[in-house]
């Protein structure tokens, strides 16, 4: 491939990072054009978020050198602070939304920039204001962050990253909290900025989106460098067996599990006539039968969340009639589920999966230990056995079972918790987005535990805002829009338009 | 060998041991006496156990003892109850009260007025605790209700009157049992402290007393109650509260409600970011806050050794605290974490080259 030297504006080469029993990156390259998409691919621990670190400097190099084009010329550069990348004109949005929320939107476009001693509070409303409308993010300058939905508050976050006259802009999975409409602003946002001559770092795992948007591609895996492609040269199938390193198991091979009449005719595992909880208040009707995969699907936002967590009682139940197993169940509080041998993996891992601070094994005992009783802890062993087990078996990358789980990727973390869940034996699990943030092969590895879980008699219902993915697992979708439940779609019903036909909803059909 | 330098270096406890060792060095040479024990006759004319190693585990039993609870409380509310040397002089106040009520004192009165103690301070306790896990008040402003308010309430216990009350039984808590030459509070503390390892052991108390204090939204989900875990770390502190005053008491022989335990919370806190607890909450060490409290007394005791006029201890015990905090920071491990991996690096590179040779 011939390249003018000049429009890089980006070099890093042999790039070496080690953490305590891991080789996080091992020689890697990477060079970032001027005006170009430059997507970064790879596994759960590949390597792409350490990569974007050692950049960005939250990290020190092992070995290795940057280079950025200073004004026409490539120079080694020594990043040792994020706040010095970004005085390097390199900035970052982070997957996990790192602003603050009890500050306004004025306040976290502004904070930490320049340094000025005093603020001007009325050039800084100003300007944001503008900058909101030009980039069409529906926030106002004066309101706490905290109270716009997660999809506004990354927008704001890139908007000031763009404000902030980058010349590399990196996005850490910017589109994985966003839905259509919004990744398309943020899209033609990314286009607009790269005719400016920015060059953008895309990390993301969804494949639709990296195709649509990139011009090229390097692939990780392993914390080693797979290669750089051309993404128009490069067929999905190609890539995905580069980033698993292995000849990919065709997709299509996971096979639906079809309930015979028999089992549908059976009492249902759960029934719910009418449940509703403060969060979720239009009451609905919910039934599931053993060994059955369903799904909530809808918007962002269209209450398929707040639906299962009113199953498990989550949030404070308000009404409803639940039966288990054909008999009366009184479900208040997560505890009374859990003791049903229901399972609830939460959406925001984060805020409601991880103990960030315990250790691997604690964090996986949780469940069970809870079950178990306040007086009948697990003793070391039994706990250690417990985690060995379910390390190996879901293939968790950990240093030892002793870390804490705050340092493993977010594709292990959500291993971990599936790991919590599947230990207490359950008869139904639900799995809000267990694939976000997580690399297409965990994604199609959780995909076939679900599928062999329903196969050993499990039920589950499963939320993706990958439609193809619910289409691949589910047996039947239950389609909400604003927050009611529209229709229900089973078997040969089931496809990506007739899903869209009916949350789109009455609007189509009254045109 | 390496393997258990990586535990050590690891765990929470490097820092407080490390400070107390270095105490017991610098005493090691400015003064070898210092560690000398000997046995005397006390005025009762039994042999006890004497020297400084005895006056620091029997100082430091009280603020030890406070620390348990302390702890737990940190942990899990990620905020610290300052009302706790407050609760002690009720506390204290209620004993004495209940054994001046009572006629002669013996061992029942003795331990029914323990009780009562006890009960009080427990209810007290939960009072900051309900603030607390249920009004959601920051821990800090909600004790501060008591921390103002609980000496007053202790003054009106026992009248406004400062009494005394001295009976050998009473003696032989603050001071030695006949026959036993081991000061009663460190015996005490020794009891205490065996009794939290078993609830620790048995319980699963401190995983859940974490796992609140790290990720209340996960603890929901997961089916435990952070409120009750809240409330029972102020219940048992309110056991702590209530042994500490009855200790003390019984040592000095008269219940002070101004100055019973006074600033003792604060040496509480310290003790438990010692022992390397943050004080954000989330993991805990209680040995390390039971060590914390031992490296306060030794200081102050290696002090008053070293004839550091009383008035000018606090200053010196400050200096040295700073420099046991700084160590403990997060930057100076990072800093030390670095410099020994850098080394581990250099040698790495000089080994292969002597590989490559042969």
């Amino acid at each position: 491939m011939i390249c003018m030297r000049n429009d890089i504006i980006l070099s890093m080469r042999n790039i070496s990072k080690t953490f305590p029993g891991v080789h996080a990156l091992q020689n890697v390259d990477f060079t970032l054009r001027k005006g170009e998409i430059h997507a970064l691919m790879g596994e759960n621990g590949a390597g792409k978020s350490t990569l974007i670190k050692v950049l960005t400097g939250v990290y020190p190099k092992d070995s290795g050198q940057v280079l950025l084009n200073i004004n026409g010329s490539l120079k080694e550069i020594n990043v040792r602070s994020p706040q010095e990348a970004q005085n390097l004109g390199i900035s970052t949005v982070y997957q996990e939304i790192t602003l603050c929320p009890n500050l306004t939107v004025a306040e976290n476009m502004f904070i930490g920039r320049g340094n000025y001693r005093f603020v001007n509070w009325r050039t800084m409303k100003k300007r944001t204001t503008e900058i909101l409308e030009k980039l069409n993010i529906p926030a106002r300058a004066t309101q706490q962050l905290g109270t716009c939905s997660i999809a506004v508050q990354q927008m704001v976050a890139i908007a000031r990253a763009v404000d902030m006259e980058c010349k590399v802009l990196i996005l850490d999975e910017p589109t994985s909290s966003l839905d259509e409409q919004e990744v398309e602003k943020l899209f033609s946002l990314m286009r607009e900025l790269k005719a400016r001559g920015v060059g953008i770092i895309f990390i993301t795992h969804f494949l639709e989106q990296m195709y649509e948007i990139s011009d090229r591609v390097t692939v990780l895996r392993n914390g080693e460098l797979v290669g750089e492609y051309e993404v128009r040269d490069l067929p999905r199938v190609q890539l995905i067996s580069k980033m698993m390193g292995k000849e990919l198991e065709d997709v299509s091979a996971i096979e639906k599990r079809k309930l015979s009449d028999e089992e549908t005719g059976l009492t249902p595992v759960y029934e719910a006539e009418g449940l509703s909880s403060t969060n979720c208040p239009n009451a609905f009707n919910f039934r599931i039968a053993r060994g059955e995969v369903n799904g909530f699907t809808g918007l962002l936002g269209s209450g398929r969340s707040e639906s299962v967590r009113a199953i498990f009682a989550a949030d404070k139940i308000t009404g409803g009639k639940i039966r288990v197993n054909g008999k009366p169940a009184k479900i208040r509080k997560p505890k009374d589920a859990m003791k049903l041998g229901i399972g609830y993996l939460p959406e925001d891992r984060k805020q409601d999966g991880i103990v960030e601070d315990l250790s691997v094994r604690e964090n996986i005992i949780l469940a069970l230990q809870v079950l178990k009783g306040f007086f009948r802890p697990f003793s070391r062993a039994e706990a250690e056995e417990f985690a060995d087990k379910y390390i190996k078996l879901l293939g968790i990358k950990t240093a030892s079972m002793d870390t804490p789980i705050k340092s493993l990727s977010g594709g292990n973390q959500q291993k971990a918790i599936l790991a919590r869940w599947l230990l207490t034996n359950p008869q139904y699990l639900i799995l809000d987005e267990p694939t976000r943030g997580i690399d297409v092969g965990t994604k199609v590895e959780i995909q076939k535990l679900i599928l062999k879980l329903a196969e050993e008699g499990v039920s589950v219902t499963f939320i993706s805002s990958e439609i193809q993915e619910m289409l691949r697992t589910c047996s039947r979708l239950i389609v909400m829009r604003d927050r009611k439940v529209v229709g229900e779609l089973k078997g040969e019903e089931m496809t990506q338009d007739n899903i869209m036909h009916m949350i789109a909803g009455e609007a189509v059909h009254n045109e | 060998m390496n393997k258990l330098w990586k535990k050590l270096t690891g765990s929470q406890l490097v820092i407080p041991l490390f400070s107390l060792l270095l105490i017991i060095i610098f005493n090691l040479f400015r003064d070898i006496e210092f560690f000398s024990i000997s046995i005397v006759t006390n005025n009762q004319g039994y042999p006890v156990l004497s020297g400084n190693l005895i006056s620091i585990l029997n100082g430091a039993s009280a603020i030890a003892i406070l620390s348990i609870g302390m702890t737990l409380i940190t942990s899990c509310c990620k905020g610290q109850d300052i009302s706790v040397a407050a609760m002690a002089a009720i506390a204290g106040s209620v004993f004495v009260r209940v054994l001046r009520s009572s006629g002669a004192i013996t061992i029942p009165v003795v331990l029914v007025a323990y009780l009562y103690s006890c009960l009080v301070a427990v209810l007290f306790s939960l009072f900051n605790g309900i603030l607390v896990a249920v009004f959601r008040i920051q821990p800090m402003i909600a004790t501060l209700i008591l921390f103002s308010a609980g000496r007053s309430i202790a003054y009106w216990i026992n009248g406004g009157a400062t009494p005394t009350i001295s009976d050998p039984i009473l003696a032989s808590i603050g001071g030695f049992i006949p026959g036993i030459p081991i000061p009663t509070p460190i015996i005490i503390m020794i009891i205490f402290l065996v009794l939290i390892s078993l609830v620790l052991r048995f319980t699963t108390l401190g995983l859940y007393t974490q796992v609140v204090g790290i990720n209340e939204g996960t603890a929901h989900l997961n089916g435990i109650n952070p409120v009750l875990v809240k409330l029972l770390a102020f219940i048992i502190s309110g056991v702590c509260v209530a042994t500490a005053g009855c200790i003390t008491v019984c040592r000095i022989g008269l219940i002070n409600h101004e100055t019973l335990l006074l600033d003792a919370e604060m040496d509480v806190i310290l003790a438990v970011a010692i022992g390397g607890t943050s004080l954000g909450g989330g993991k805990f060490n209680l040995f390390g806050s039971i060590i914390g409290a031992h490296i306060i007394q030794a200081l102050t005791v290696t002090l008053y050794a070293m004839k550091v006029p009383s008035a000018a201890v606090k200053a010196y015990k400050a200096v040295i605290i700073i420099i046991i905090v700084v160590i403990s920071s997060p930057f100076v491990k990072e800093t030390v974490i670095n410099i020994f991996r850098k080394a581990a690096r250099k040698r790495i590179k000089n080994e292969i080259p002597v590989k490559a040779a042969s």
